[in-house]
């Protein structure tokens, strides 16, 4: 109890000390936050991004397997789909069909796919909501399209996504198989690729093994290799975001040094008169390891909070295209909330931690200041 | 090289905590070579201040020691799943040769810069600074462990690949696996139930034995530090077991994930906090003989072995409450 009072004590001194000298702490604590800011900025958001393929990826196949010729992408013969089926241990297989569809009217690239169960009649499509908002020739809600052959086709738009799911079908046509045949070109017999529903799990590699065997032009896709593939990338581009911004953290860092290690007059006869009256050079250090914590605390939990706010309440318009990629459709989708105590652990190691070491010396130096001779010199 | 956010902290915090261990130790050789308590020189005065100044890194290190330990671990379970096989912590540390030396030089830094810091607390109630030579040539030792553990994590981030396959707590923890930690699982589990009991017992007997008299430091200090690598054993062995409810799985990381409460962190702490404090008592003890610590300090030691004993209680308390409360029964299977 006496130990608590006497920080308290330390505590009530280090904040009257601080609000004395309010500009030069106002201006550390500003660039103290925009540094938390934009770390955690970047953390929030690929975390969230990186959650959100997770639950999508979920509900997606365990397996994928596409044909390959001379280590490209080629269209799958849907024969191959019976010789799947053959082997043991796999529920169902389907074929897909779906690829893209450049349109220059709004120079994007838009993704074309056919649904397992197409509800709407021939000669329509269903479209998400960023398709509407961006194909630019929309006319009595019908989309023009050019064929492989070059003939104008159209498809009448009989529905729309719920922006719940607008991060992936932001940019989605859903048409007919004949429709996208007729558009696309691709021949009957074909399909873009197989999905592979398998029951048990733990038979995935062992199973892909076997279709590498039966079919070798194939090449199976596991969810969770792809699953895998996202989280190296997210963990990637935030690390390459946090390696970018490494010069202006060290800015800051050496921006800190200097405060710390240039004592103002006043910063000096205050620590020299505390002497004279009996503190000692380990009180010192307590003191102005509380100033140091008041600043990292404050600056940690206001620069975290407007983080907060940027990602998950604003979609993060600083980042949003370095993170998400270079597809320009995405519309403003709003993301989860999840914040976990390991980010803040990591947001807490790269920067109050770096912040406490670097102010040791300084605040050392501080603290062993002759009284004497501090007086002396400013008389 | 996987270049997550955390591991970017933890390489910068490794960078940093290397770096001011080796300052540190430059100023230990300084203070090991000139010494001189007699001394009023401006050297010697320059010397006593600096006391101050590392025994403020080395009190920051410890604390980012053990905030670096757990996010090691964290960080390790975290990234399972870029590595095909793994399935927690244990997994992503077997990736390469460097994961579980890392571990081992981490978490003995912890316990050595603990007991650093108690024996620099201990010789500041000296009046002339009795345990100071003893202390900067443990500083040295510690120094150049902090410097291989910055080597070592570097290399275990550096040299990761995450498309190895690897082995899991499923493997490295069975009992076939014919490891040291293959034969720590297949102890029997009744035989270290008593072991660790019993020495559980006796460590808190020898401490009320101290506490009493002042007399067999030494003891307590050698069962404590017996106590704290044989828990690492049982958790292993038995105490996992009974929060994951699985006779097979001795997986000693798992302990600090979500669907374990992070019961783990719990644990870990208060095994370290008693072993940190146990060892301590035997070492200020041996080295108090001759100086001006001997008639000061031995207030401070009653102080540590309490406290060691209380930590080890709750240790030992958690580590029970799943044998008597929850329905799984080891020696059932």
């Amino acid at each position: 109890m006496k130990w608590i009072n006497r920080q308290l004590f330390f505590l009530d001194f280090t904040l009257s000390s601080l609000s004395r000298r309010k500009g030069k702490n106002l201006a550390l604590l500003f660039v103290y936050t925009v540094v938390v800011f934009v770390i955690s900025s970047v953390l929030f958001f690929t975390t969230a991004l990186r959650k959100e393929a997770e639950a999508i990826l979920e509900e997606s196949p365990e397996m994928i397997v596409q044909r390959t010729i001379a280590g490209r992408h080629d269209l799958i013969p849907v024969e191959y789909m019976q010789k799947i089926k053959s082997i043991r241990g796999i529920q169902s297989v389907r074929a897909r069909l779906w690829g893209y569809y450049y349109h220059p009217a709004s120079r994007a690239n838009y993704t074309l796919m056919v649904p397992e169960r197409y509800q709407h009649s021939e000669g329509t499509a269903e479209v998400g909501d960023g398709v509407l908002r961006t194909w630019g020739t929309l006319l009595e809600n019908q989309l023009y399209f050019k064929t492989r052959d070059g003939e104008a086709m159209t498809l009448k738009v009989a529905g729309t996504f719920k922006a719940s799911t607008d991060l992936v079908s932001s940019d989605l046509i859903l048409m007919s198989e004949a429709s996208f045949r007729r558009l696309t070109g691709m021949p009957e017999g074909f399909a873009t690729d197989l999905t592979v529903k398998i029951r048990n799990r733990k038979e995935c590699p062992t199973i892909a093994e076997k279709i590498t065997h039966l079919l070798p032009d194939t090449r199976p896709i596991l969810r969770e290799e792809i699953l895998r593939t996202y989280a190296s990338l997210f963990d990637w581009r935030s690390g390459y975001m946090i390696v970018l911004l490494c010069g202006a953290v060290l800015a800051f860092f050496i921006f800190t040094w200097e405060k710390a290690t240039g004592l103002s007059t006043d910063e000096r006869c205050e620590v020299a008169i505390l002497k004279s009256l009996g503190w000692d050079i380990p009180d010192i250090l307590i003191m102005k390891f509380w100033e140091g914590a008041v600043i990292s605390l404050t600056a940690f939990l206001i620069g975290a909070m407007a983080a907060y706010i940027h990602v998950f309440l604003t979609s993060a318009p600083l980042f949003e295209h370095a993170m998400k990629g270079w597809a320009v459709l995405y519309p403003k989708f709003k993301l989860y909330p999840a914040v976990s105590p390991y980010q803040l652990a990591v947001l807490f190691s790269l920067t109050v931690l770096p912040y406490t070491l670097i102010t040791i010396v300084p605040i050392w130096k501080v603290a062993v200041t002759d009284p004497d001779a501090v007086m002396r010199y400013n008389a | 090289m996987i270049l997550s956010p955390a591991i970017i902290a933890m390489i910068l915090g490794s960078f940093l905590i290397g770096g001011f261990a080796l300052y540190a130790s430059f100023i230990g050789i300084r203070i090991l070579r000139y010494w001189d308590i007699r001394s009023g020189s401006e050297l010697q005065l320059g010397l006593e201040r600096k006391t101050y100044l590392v025994s403020t890194i080395f009190t920051c290190l410890l604390g980012f020691e053990l905030f670096s330990l757990f996010l090691f671990v964290y960080t390790a379970d975290h990234i399972h799943s870029l590595f095909v096989g793994a399935m927690c912590a244990a997994g992503s540390l077997a990736v390469n040769s460097y994961g579980y030396p890392s571990l081992v030089v981490k978490v003995t830094n912890f316990v050595l810069c603990g007991i650093w810091l108690l024996v620099n607390h201990a010789d500041y109630r000296g009046y002339d600074y009795p345990l100071i030579k003893v202390k900067y040539k443990l500083l040295l030792f510690i120094a150049l462990l902090l410097v291989l553990e910055a080597v070592l994590q570097v290399g275990y981030f550096y040299h990761m690949k995450s498309d190895i396959i690897t082995s899991c707590c499923g493997t490295l923890f069975s009992e076939s696996a014919g490891n040291l930690t293959a034969e720590l699982t297949a102890l029997p589990s009744y035989g270290m139930k008593v072991f660790f009991y019993l020495g559980m017992t006796l460590t808190l007997r020898t401490g009320i034995h101290f506490l009493a008299t002042g007399k067999g430091a030494t003891v307590f200090s050698i069962m404590a530090a017996w106590l704290m690598v044989f828990s690492l054993a049982s958790i292993i062995s038995f105490i996992s077991l009974y929060y994951y409810e699985l006779p097979t799985h001795h997986c000693p990381f798992c302990l600090i994930q979500r669907e374990y409460h992070g019961i783990g962190y719990a644990l870990y702490l208060f095994l370290f906090a008693g072993g940190i404090a146990g060892m301590s008592v035997g070492v200020i003890h041996r080295l108090k003989c001759g100086t001006s610590l001997e008639m000061s300090i031995d207030l401070l030691l009653s102080r540590l072995c309490l406290f060691s004993m209380s930590a080890y209680i709750a240790f030992g308390a958690i580590a029970t409450y799943p044998i008597l409360f929850s329905d799984f029964r080891l020696e059932g299977y």
